[in-house]
């Protein structure tokens, strides 16, 4: 019984960004409308980047900025404790990926106009029937 | 449709959830994410960059080149945004009516048949969605903007020491102008800063960015390798590294800010460049 | 303590997601996802990952925003799901 909360108490993090991903995935393919997916594909996206931070999250560390003391311009390496700050190679990788994120983000969204100016929907169903008629 | 969706997503969450147990707890600190590469980077940013902020010191320098190729990446976006969505004749067929503005009195009159065309200097041509302007919020943004694009470059210059660089001082120093652009109208932010400025700007950033990357190849070291550029600056081999990655965060910025504002006025204005939102 | 504010932001995520994907109004979709995104970033900021933090709140919750209202203005408010 402890071990099973102790393995709740360190899991529940994970379960639910799971859960928020499958929001997203059913976003993705269930919904009929290209805006609601595109919603969803951010849903996604976002659960999948906060999967990365919080693998480098460390129970007890500060921020990964290296504190230098007082008067002095630099720290040896070996004065450095390295459990004392965050892990930060994942908050590299996902920062660049929030900035391609909106930028693709913008030219789906692009898209999304050409489809309405085209056919004047963005449901799904009605586009795939005025494919058809013509 | 949507039965067989949810039995696929409740599919994938369950094999997903089953795959946590392998995982290490939330939070701890020997997980195995921790152990191989971040210690170096933790170790020695200081001694070697000289930046305090190990994100900018592994964002720019580190690992440079990555983030070299998320810039094209962007600019490559504000370049398809652009493509896509920008239309050059400013008549448009469907609509049913057709707007002037008396710019000395600010009359707006609707045109129902087509085939008018004034070509004078008092009368301009607008949006079939046009909207009216709002005084305060007018005022209100007039006196914000300014401290809003301070504030953005801060972010871009004390990238190094504190959160913040290149990335978040480009998207500051872009929503500047595209506050700008809602609160007045599009042409205003158009007359400030040119499509064509735009589109050189956002060229210009990567520019930078693969330029200084050049001259560490010129001053005899590896690509992007800026302790060479202690050659050309009175500073040591380590200020340099500093000194570099601020450059580069410079043009990273530009960039960002320009493709921010190219995708916002082709959005909203659907290409045309005329009153928009 | 601190695990109750990290469960509060996460429930409120979920909520947000949920929403912005169920409601029949496209432009209330567009702020949930901005109100979504602001939580997001809350959270990245519990954990301490400030830069990441930072960018979300200027792109996800600022800039995204702007476009998704400015796409809506262009095209129609109406869904159907």
């Amino acid at each position: 019984m402890e071990l099973l909360i102790k393995e709740i108490i360190g899991k529940y993090n994970y379960w639910l960004y799971i859960i928020l991903m499958m929001i997203g995935l059913y976003a993705i393919i269930a919904k009929n409308n290209l805006i609601k997916k595109l919603v969803g594909m951010n849903i996604f996206q976002t659960a999948i980047i906060l999967f990365y931070i919080s693998i480098g999250y460390k129970k007890g560390g500060t921020l990964p900025i290296i504190e230098i003391p007082h008067g002095h311009h630099t720290i040896s390496p070996e004065s450095i404790d390295i459990s004392k700050y965050i892990n930060p190679l994942p908050h590299v990788l996902m920062l660049t990926a929030i900035v391609v994120s909106v930028a693709t983000f913008g030219v789906a969204l692009a898209i999304a106009l050409k489809i309405y100016k085209e056919y004047n929907t963005l449901e799904e169903d009605e586009i795939r029937m005025r494919l058809r008629g013509k | 449709m949507k039965k067989v969706a949810l039995i696929v997503v409740i599919l994938c969450g369950a094999i997903l959830i089953h795959a946590t147990s392998e995982f290490p707890k939330w939070g701890e600190i020997n997980s195995p994410a921790s152990l191989h590469v971040s210690p170096y980077y933790i170790k020695y940013s200081v001694e070697q960059t000289d930046v305090p902020n190990i994100v900018t010191s592994v964002l720019a320098d580190y690992r440079g080149f990555d983030t070299m190729f998320e810039t094209t990446v962007i600019f490559c976006a504000g370049l398809a945004c652009f493509l896509l969505l920008r239309i050059f004749n400013d008549k448009e067929e469907e609509t049913e009516s057709i707007f002037y503005r008396h710019i000395p009195s600010g009359i707006i009159i609707e045109f129902k048949n087509h085939e008018v065309d004034i070509r004078d200097e008092d009368f301009e041509l607008i949006d079939s969605k046009f909207v009216p302007y709002d005084l305060i919020i007018k005022t209100v943004c007039r006196i914000l903007i300014p401290f809003i694009q301070i504030f953005a470059l801060y972010v871009v210059a004390h990238g190094d020491f504190s959160p913040g660089g290149g990335f978040q001082g480009g998207v500051i120093l872009g929503a500047s102008i595209i506050l700008l652009a809602i609160s007045f109208n599009l042409k205003t932010a158009i007359e400030k800063i040119s499509e064509k400025t735009l589109g050189v700007l956002s060229a210009i950033g990567v520019f930078i960015y693969a330029g200084i990357g050049c001259l560490c190849l010129i001053l005899k070291g590896h690509f992007l390798d800026y302790g060479k550029l202690a050659k050309i600056l009175p500073i040591d081999p380590v200020k340099a590294r500093a000194i570099g990655m601020l450059g580069v965060e410079i043009g990273v910025a530009i960039t960002v800010m320009a493709v921010m504002i190219i995708i916002y006025i082709n959005i909203a204005s659907q290409g045309k460049h005329q009153e928009g939102l | 303590m601190y695990w109750i504010l990290d469960l509060m932001i996460l429930t409120l995520v979920i909520v947000c997601a949920i929403g912005a994907i169920t409601i029949k109004d496209l432009l209330g979709t567009a702020i949930l996802f901005g109100a979504y995104s602001f939580m997001m970033c809350l959270l990245w900021a519990i954990m301490g990952a400030v830069d990441v933090a930072f960018t979300e709140a200027s792109v996800g919750a600022g800039v995204s925003t702007v476009f998704f209202v400015a796409a809506i203005f262009r095209t129609t408010r109406r869904t159907r799901d």
